[in-house]
């Protein structure tokens, strides 16, 4: 893993001054085994964590009544980790399923966590989490050996239950080991973990701990969350980015029954018992802005990002480029282009903020609630140990909801009005604050040997980021330069926010690549999957690539074979994939219908089989949206896309056969899940469209436009 | 703003609310009645999220007035279940995973028992066409479908709808 994947996200400007002492957690925690472990690197721990203990940020406890209960910051927000926490920790310490709870993002429960993003939940927490279990587990069986004057090594457990193994009458519950205890101790990563062998919930499919309160409506998102008193606030905002404040006239929503008018400078707001009404408010403010002057928009955004790019740094490099570039006997060179792109997620951003005293309760959809609670505690000049992130459900997040606006605009107006308040994004507001994916620009020159071999790889990435950006290809003569290596842009880049987008950087870098891979097998005469093999150096992939394959029921074939088949692979948070597509092309109105999908993923050990299917069906399914249809349009800094009408995003009527293979590679650790099979999807279009018309399509969203000027060029 | 008496059925229960008829049933719900599980996602008609029942037909609670339930049966996410007992299609979301974040399923379930309610054979084109306009971002379409047909086999089985 590199650090960019670890580091990603923009958590290192704050300086958080700690969350709750260990003694509180004890207070809170109740009587029982307390065991506290770190999660990840312990060095790079330090850093992103500057000035705060290191010693440990997660712990669980076996209760008196025998619960056991693991507390960490992490979130759900529908990516299932509540599930497969849950069946780790069981496995560890031998314990029911049902016995087993996991306590998240409430900040004064859980110890500090950066915040649920780059598949780190199940790859990073999951192995920690284990080893805490083994440790847990093994603490347990110290007490019982003294409690039941027996060996250690004479004992065994089974559903929280010590046995001694010869005589299973001499035994003991943990419950009962835990009764009137306060042992508190410190995990030191020496007790072994089971082996894969040993399995007994690991590795199982379960359906999801949260579905019953989904399906019943009973689950709390953050706009559901009502407390006596609350106003709903609905905010002024402007109709682009930067924008100043001409005129407002607030007289006509004033004088409405039960409105509440705030007005602080450029922050004007309006409260209401209810939001509707709130927003109705909203409308009577007249109001004037005046708009930045800025010539950009979605066509010319990529002469502008080419224009204002930094100098490149080199991610990766081997060989000679020059000498590449004399031995290939074909060369190709292509440009790519990517737009932006929204999270839309279907909850909008919200918050609810209650201020009591010198205290702050705040439930909010976020992805990051340590972050949030230091932005709420600097927003109301507050201590932070005086705010309190409350747990609620989060409806989707997708690197969407690590920025906490509405967090700071609901601090603000429940400490104006002293009363609590929600601030919810309404639909236009949630594309307007989105921090999207960012608009990206790929130039790669490439060229093989007289065989077919790769022989030359220049790659340049502009503003994508660089995950995903390194080829895995067995290449000699290669070079990775990243022109900006994040997703956001120093200032003057981008017209707005951006930021994480589900595998960020990568979903751009594997379109370019599969792409220009595709191009130089055809230019070598091969099939596209053969060329890939022949030239992958990684057994681990190629297995990848050949379970996919097969799956398919794949025939050789140089493309363009007029089947319409595409394929290409990715590796993105550990985990390797592999995509096969068959898509349908209408030459005359250049839609493009994907037909089936056939994924592979070595992602090393699985917890949760089932679970990991879901995401990536997930993936590929939303994959679909930014390779065919999303590209946010704008004028200047006004976004102009802000509904789901002229934002489309896949529907059921876009849904092709879906087929998911997970390779069985219990020894490894666990990979990400969420996020890998998303990073595929825009290549294997592409290279199917090729495939199908014998075109290609440089720049995502492969639109029916696109595939009808693509076409008309030929 | 206008009050009016408007009276329906709610979940069952004959309800009487004084308010201004042109708020919109999705407010209602979730503030006045506190049923919080119909959700918002658009304010436009086009996501679903906020999907109820209104006479049994499948509607967008945040393009419905009040004035116009005056009289009507409406049913929610929360009313579907009948002393505690999950309804087939609530069972077979759950089973089938036809949920990832939970936002969507909501709409999506009272959508589906719309469509059931009018075909309990539905074929997987059907229900592609009958849910199409209710969107999910996490992806968990191909499980729906799943849901959607084990539940029509189960109702159609003899449990009531
Ligand atoms: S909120 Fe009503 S359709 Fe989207
Ligand atoms: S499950 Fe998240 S939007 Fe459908």
């Amino acid at each position: 893993m590199t650090t960019d994947e670890v580091t990603g996200l923009d958590f290192m400007e704050h300086s958080f001054s700690n969350t709750l002492p260990r003694r509180d957690f004890l207070k809170l925690a109740g009587g029982g085994i307390l065991l506290f472990f770190t999660v990840g690197d312990l060095d790079l721990l330090a850093q992103q964590r500057r000035g705060l203990p290191t010693d440990f940020n997660a712990f669980l406890k076996i209760g008196e009544d025998g619960r056991v209960v693991c507390y960490t910051g992490k979130i759900e927000m529908g990516q299932g980790i509540i599930t497969s926490l849950r069946q780790m920790l069981a496995e560890e310490l031998d314990v029911a399923l049902e016995s087993v709870d996991i306590v998240m993002g409430d900040t004064d429960l859980c110890p500090w966590d950066m915040g649920t993003f780059g598949s780190m939940s199940t790859r990073i927490f999951g192995p920690a989490l284990r080893k805490a279990g083994a440790e847990a587990r093994a603490v347990m069986l110290e007490l019982a050996s003294e409690y039941l004057k027996t060996p250690i090594d004479s004992l065994t457990v089974e559903n929280g239950v010590v046995y001694d193994k010869s005589n299973k009458q001499n035994r003991i519950a943990y419950a009962i080991l835990a009764k009137g205890k306060k042992i508190e101790r410190r995990a030191a990563g020496s007790v072994s973990v089971k082996k894969p062998s040993e399995f007994k919930i690991i590795g199982k499919s379960l359906t999801r701990r949260d579905a019953k309160e989904k399906v019943t409506g009973k689950a709390k998102f953050t706009s559901d969350i009502r407390i006596s008193g609350m106003l709903y606030a609905k905010i002024v905002r402007p109709p682009a980015h930067d924008s100043k404040l001409v005129s407002v006239d607030v007289s006509e929503a004033k004088n409405m029954k039960n409105v509440q008018v705030i007005q602080e400078g450029d922050f004007i707001a309006v409260l209401h018992q209810y939001p509707d009404v709130a927003e109705e408010a909203l409308s009577k403010i007249k109001v004037q802005f005046e708009k930045p002057e800025l010539d950009l928009n979605e066509i010319n955004i990529f002469d502008h990002l080419l224009k204002v790019a930094p100098e490149g740094k080199v991610v990766t490099k081997g060989g000679d480029i020059q000498k590449g570039e004399s031995e290939s006997a074909a060369m190709a060179e292509h440009t790519y282009l990517d737009g932006y792109k929204a999270h839309a997620a279907i909850e909008p951003h919200a918050a609810l903020v209650h201020i009591e005293g010198n205290k702050a309760n705040v439930w909010a959809s976020t992805q990051n609630p340590f972050t949030a609670k230091e932005e709420v505690a600097k927003a109301l000049g507050f201590s932070s140990e005086h705010v309190r992130m409350m747990p609620v459900f989060v409806g989707g997040g997708f690197g969407g909801k690590t920025t906490n606006l509405q967090i700071i605009d609901a601090a603000r107006l429940a400490k104006l009005t002293g009363k609590p308040v929600q601030v919810a994004y309404t639909r236009k507001e949630e594309f307007f604050f989105d921090s999207f994916r960012p608009a990206a620009v790929v130039k790669i020159k490439s060229g093989i040997d007289s065989k077919g071999k790769m022989n030359l790889w220049d790659y340049h990435v502009y503003f994508a980021g660089s995950r995903g950006a390194e080829q895995f290809y067995d290449i000699p003569h290669h070079r990775t330069t990243a022109y900006n290596a994040s997703w956001t842009g120093a200032a003057g880049t981008h017209p707005f926010a951006t930021g994480a987008w589900r595998a960020p950087s990568n979903n751009t870098n594997t379109f370019a690549r599969e792409s220009q891979i595709d191009i130089m097998a055809a230019k070598a005469g091969i099939d596209p999957i053969e060329f890939r093999i022949q030239n992958l150096a990684d057994k681990r992939m190629q297995n990848v690539l050949r379970s996919a394959a097969k799956q398919f029921g794949w025939k050789p074939a140089k493309a363009p074979s007029g089947r319409g088949f595409g394929v290409a692979c990715g590796i993105d948070a550990g985990t390797l994939v592999a995509t096969i597509v068959e898509v349908k092309v209408n030459k005359n109105t250049g839609e493009v219908k994907v037909i089936r999908l056939v994924c592979a993923q070595d992602m090393g050990l699985v917890v949760n089989p089932e679970g990991a299917k879901i995401q990536m069906e997930g993936c590929l399914t939303m994959g679909l949206g930014y390779a065919l249809k999303e590209d946010v349009r704008f004028t200047g800094k006004e976004i102009l896309d802000v509904n789901f009408d002229t934002y489309e995003i896949p529907r059921f009527s876009w849904l092709p056969k879906i087929e998911t293979i997970i390779i069985d590679n219990q020894e490894s650790d666990p990979q990400g899940g969420g996020e890998p099979a998303i990073v595929t999807v825009g290549a294997v279009v592409a290279n199917a469209i090729f495939d199908a018309v014998g075109v290609r399509v440089y720049q995502q969203p492969m639109t029916p436009e696109r595939v009808k000027e693509a076409l008309k060029k030929g | 703003m206008a009050e009016e008496t408007i009276k329906f059925k709610l979940n069952g229960k004959a309800v009487t609310l004084s308010t201004d008829g042109d708020r919109k049933l999705l407010w209602v719900l979730r503030t006045d009645f506190e049923l919080t599980g119909t959700k918002y996602g658009c304010g436009e008609g086009l996501c679903g999220a906020c999907t109820v029942l209104v006479e049994g037909d499948a509607v967008r609670s945040c393009q419905t007035s009040m004035k116009d339930v005056e009289g009507k049966n409406i049913v929610t996410i929360e009313g579907l279940s009948m002393n505690d007992q999950l309804h087939p299609l609530q069972k077979a979301f759950a089973a089938h995973d036809a949920l990832q974040c939970g936002y969507c399923t909501s709409g999506m379930i009272m959508n589906a028992y719309s469509l059931l309610s009018k075909n309990l054979d539905p074929s997987v084109s059907d229900i592609v066409r009958g849910m199409d306009d209710n969107i999910c971002r996490c992806g968990a379409h191909k499980r729906i479908i799943e849901a959607v047909q084990s539940a029509a086999k189960e109702m159609k089985g003899g449990m009531k709808p």
